[in-house]
């Protein structure tokens, strides 16, 4: 199963396309409305390409990140996940699991108050990293924390 | 699909916590079927948003990704006890819910 990801991964990453509609999306994150789910990133095969359809280039590290996850989660298919971003302004949270088949789990826009904190459950199909990419006054940011699988939660 | 959305919002300090656990089989499209072999079709919720006294504070896209009967914390501030919070979702299906709190 792994070896196979792992090929899987190597044939497809180069794949990636950047959907020109996203420059849209960019300009003005928070009225991308429900309808337009994001294909590309989400269907993305690895971290740089659903970065890119994301409109996240670049991403610093920041140490204003902060992700709570296990160190060791027994159950990949059920592995929680919370994140604080102390960035002023931070206008969105997404969370990618970068060896998941598609590493972009979901994207939190922000807005009218809402706190830099998001906090769910995410299926792993491995050890992994997680990581947190955070927008914030039109830079962006990232910070990431290893997460040990021993049992996947996305294969079948 | 329409089960019942759980949801909790509860004033802390100047923000309010909220706490959604939603029921959906959160189906990636990528698993086989033990039996037959055969891929079970993607199944997943996309959207969520959030609005507290009608004003968005949350607009999320979400992959397969998510844990089946998805749980989702977020915390807005300046929301205080009274305020109205209603969280909807919809999936790659088009099924949709909704639900709907009072913070306290």
């Amino acid at each position: 199963m792994n070896s196979f990801r792992r090929t899987f991964l190597k044939g497809t990453g180069a794949a990636g396309t950047v959907a020109i509609a996203i420059a849209a999306g960019l300009l003005k994150p928070t009225q991308v409305l429900a309808a337009e789910w994001n294909k590309d990133a989400f269907g993305a095969k690895s971290v740089s390409d659903a970065l890119k359809s994301m409109g996240a280039s670049a991403p610093v590290d920041s140490k204003d990140i902060s992700i709570k996850a296990p160190d060791i989660a027994e159950n990949g298919a059920v592995v929680p996940v919370e994140i604080t971003s102390k960035i002023a302004g931070t206008t969105s949270i997404a969370i990618m699991a970068e060896k998941n088949a598609n590493p972009l789990v979901a994207n939190f826009n922000l807005s009218n108050g809402a706190e830099g904190y998001v906090s769910t459950r995410i299926k792993m199909g491995q050890t992994s990293l997680v990581r947190a990419v955070v927008k914030a006054g039109g830079k962006t940011y990232t910070a990431a924390k290893e997460v040990k699988v021993t049992i996947g939660g996305c294969g079948g | 699909m329409a089960d019942a959305m759980k949801i909790r919002a509860t004033a802390q300090g100047d923000s309010a916590d909220i706490k959604v656990l939603m029921n959906h089989v959160m189906e990636t499209g990528l698993r086989k079927d033990a039996k037959t072999g055969q891929l079970i079709p993607a199944h997943f919720i996309q959207n969520v948003s959030a609005s507290v006294n009608g004003k968005e504070v949350l607009d999320a896209q979400w992959g397969g990704a998510i844990s089946k009967n998805p749980y989702l914390g977020f915390k807005v501030k300046g929301a205080k006890a009274g305020d109205k919070v209603v969280v909807n979702w919809e999936d790659n299906k088009g099924e949709k819910n909704t639900v709907e709190a009072t913070v306290s």
